[in-house]
């Protein structure tokens, strides 16, 4: 991979074939002012204050890296590190992208903020970030994804959100991000969509990035503190892929480590039963790339090219895309792809939490069940970083039925 | 795609050429505004659209869209994603959409716009599927969320095989933006009346004739407007302002509410004649 590789987007949003900008005609021109509104806020120094204030003093940066001692002897290979992503304030690593959009959103001067939300996560944190910024905020939630996550519901509800059913389609995420950009191209003139993963028309794989990379340049730093050295292995889970991204990023350039993309197998290899679009080598099928919400990139979809229904026990990871610079990153073979089913996942968090005392999010759990597998095979002075995207609060529900 | 296909027998650029040109040219010797009628194919069964297509033209519609369904219609208001859930519940493809418009021009000279999102038509493959398309005797295609900084291949190929690319302008475009589309549309340009999704409104918006002057300035395609109308009265304040009114969701309404294949193309045509009955202007 070329030094010219992390430049990337180039200035059509490409990543080599994959990103662009498919959207109609009336976001055209919103969305070349959201590129221009963030360039020139990613060179105003007061910008930059500010969001680190409020990543600081409001969100909780910077986040541990922890070394896992009890997990490490118990799986007996590598030195294990978790980034605390699930320490933030809302519970995960989505603060990140919503404070700086947030910001570019009061700096461009539009007051009211929309979103979509599956797990809820990202919604809560866009209304958490519209009630501190004193902005008007509207969540887009699958009525679907509604009932599973009731709790995060009545959450943006108190933090003065309006939570919108959406009652069409699968009434998950996909239709959920649908019904956004049909709120948005209704209102563009006074309302930012505030999107919540490396997805989307061209500036926001590269903004949500920019605005997550933070968690990698910190575990850079931070690993080079306590090892001394770099680390041999990046794990983290894709759903969109904002939290992997936000890892990876700075690492890109770092030719010795590897790094580990682990999407959601559901509950088995046909389409239909599971949310992995690039661990085809897993033997996971139904991706091809495609156009949906704005970017091409690979997606699940049916052999006449419609978008295929995904199932994933984490709500976070249910979505038919990949970000496009995940598809990218596949295809240079920078990072490597696979995934875990739902019962590993569920698995994992158990073990995290009994031998670390962290009860992780399901979808940071996928993340540490490839771990789990591979770390016996791997040596004792190899050192691993995995990624805590969240913490599992919201998942009790789910998690009770394997007490 | 690497090649291009060497199918054109037409010059893309004359719009005379086709038969939407042909039709736009008809309409302005006769002072008269199009009815450009939107359905979505295979709402409720292909059969049925291949009834309500005849009946439309048979009631003077003057160009008709075919919607070609699919699953995420973000442009789209609740009515028209019914219609697409609907069609796609009864097993339409794109293949299929098309294999309705050979059949259909065994029986009418109605000039047939496809109206796609892009990923179906991705899914074909471009070359084949503007083969294809002109094969059948379609006269031009819409992708709704393909604008020209990512067309250019796509212009390309459909123009070659003798094709009409239209492309949308919106409120939010700004002239510069207007002309480069423009520039890379043929047979007619769609305006977009309002910002929003597809879908029935009362009134026509209050700044249209701006935009439609706007427009002007940077082309001199027929225009259609879209979005929103669904009134005869809509139809007659456009008269001699534009050269076409798109409607679409009034006309999948009445398709919805029909009880049988044959009830929606006589709902459809009587909506038709009432609607046409605006585009003289008195």
């Amino acid at each position: 991979m070329s030094a010219a590789a992390k430049n990337l987007p180039d200035e059509r949003g490409r990543f080599g074939p994959y990103g662009g900008r498919y959207v109609p005609e009336t976001l055209m021109a919103p969305l070349e002012e959201l590129e221009r509104g963030y360039a020139a806020a990613r060179i105003d120094a007061a910008f930059a204050q500010r969001l680190d204030d409020l990543l600081h003093n409001f969100a909780g940066r910077p986040t541990p890296l922890q070394f896992a001692e009890r997990l490490t002897a118990h799986l007996g290979g590598p030195r294990i590190y978790l980034k605390r992503e699930d320490l933030l304030h809302t519970g995960a690593h989505k603060i990140n992208n919503c404070l700086g959009q947030g910001l570019l959103a009061e700096r461009m001067g539009k007051r009211r903020i929309i979103a979509e939300t599956g797990a809820g996560q990202h919604g809560v944190a866009t209304a958490t970030v519209a009630a501190r910024l004193g902005l008007e905020c509207v969540v887009y939630m699958g009525t679907e994804d509604m009932e599973r996550q009731r709790l995060n519901v009545f959450r943006m509800r108190l933090l003065g959100a309006e939570v919108v059913g959406v009652d069409a389609g699968s009434r998950t995420l996909k239709d959920a991000i649908s019904e956004a950009m049909r709120d948005w191209v209704t209102n563009v003139r006074s309302t930012h969509y505030l999107l919540g993963s490396v997805l989307g028309p061209h500036p926001y794989p590269a903004m949500v990035r920019d605005f997550h990379k933070v968690i990698g340049i910190e575990a850079r730093e931070q690993i080079l503190r306590a090892e001394g050295r770099l680390p041999d292995l990046l794990v983290a889970c894709v759903g969109g892929g904002s939290n992997a991204i936000g890892l990876f990023h700075a690492f890109i350039g770092d030719e010795s480590v590897r790094m580990l993309g682990v999407e959601a197998g559901g509950r088995g290899h046909g389409l239909g039963e599971h949310a992995a679009r690039l661990a085809a080598a897993a033997g996971y099928a139904g991706a091809r790339p495609g156009v949906l919400h704005g970017t091409y990139t690979y997606i699940l979809q049916t052999p006449e090219g419609q978008i295929a229904t995904t199932h994933s026990v984490s709500a976070g990871l249910d979505y038919a895309a990949v970000g496009p610079e995940h598809a990218w990153l596949a295809k240079e073979r920078r990072a490597e792809y696979t995934a875990v089913d739902d019962d590993a996942a569920v698995d994992a968090a158990r073990t995290l939490a009994r031998i670390e005392g962290i009860i992780p999010a399901l979808e940071s759990a996928h993340s540490l069940a490839e771990l789990i597998r591979r770390a016996p095979q791997m040596s004792l002075d190899q050192v691993v970083i995995a990624n805590v995207s969240g913490r599992g609060d919201k998942d009790m529900d789910i998690l009770a039925r394997y007490l | 795609m690497s090649e291009t296909p060497q199918a054109a027998t037409s010059t893309p650029e004359s719009q005379a050429q086709t038969r939407i040109g042909r039709r736009f040219a008809e309409l302005r010797r006769a002072g008269e505004l199009g009815l450009v009628a939107y359905i979505t194919a295979g709402d409720p069964s292909l059969a049925a659209t291949r009834e309500i297509v005849l009946a439309a033209a048979d009631a003077g519609a003057d160009v008709i869209e075919l919607g070609v369904p699919f699953s995420d219609p973000v442009a789209d208001g609740p009515v028209i994603q019914r219609a697409s859930e609907r069609a796609l519940r009864a097993g339409t493809t794109l293949a299929a959409v098309i294999d309705l418009v050979a059949d259909l021009r065994r029986s009418t000279e109605v000039p047939l716009v496809l109206f796609s999102y892009f990923y179906p038509i991705l899914q074909i493959g471009l070359g084949d599927f503007a083969l294809r398309t002109a094969q059948v005797g379609a006269d031009g295609v819409l992708a709704t969320d393909l604008t020209p900084e990512e067309a250019t291949e796509y212009r390309q190929v459909l123009r070659a095989a003798g094709l009409d690319t239209i492309f949308l302008a919106a409120p939010t475009t700004p002239d510069e933006r207007l002309a480069r589309i423009a520039a890379v549309s043929s047979g007619f340009l769609y305006l977009i009346s309002r910002t929003g999704v597809t879908g029935q409104r009362d009134q026509l918006p209050e700044d249209l004739t701006a935009l439609v002057s706007r427009v002007r300035r940077s082309t001199a395609l027929p225009l259609a407007v879209g979005f929103g109308l669904s009134q005869p009265e809509h139809l007659r304040a456009l008269v001699g302002k534009v050269e076409a009114a798109v409607v679409g969701s009034a006309l999948v309404s009445e398709i919805e509410r029909a009880e049988s294949g044959a009830a929606a193309a006589q709902a459809v045509a009587a909506r038709i004649r009432s609607l046409k009955s605006g585009s003289h202007g008195r």
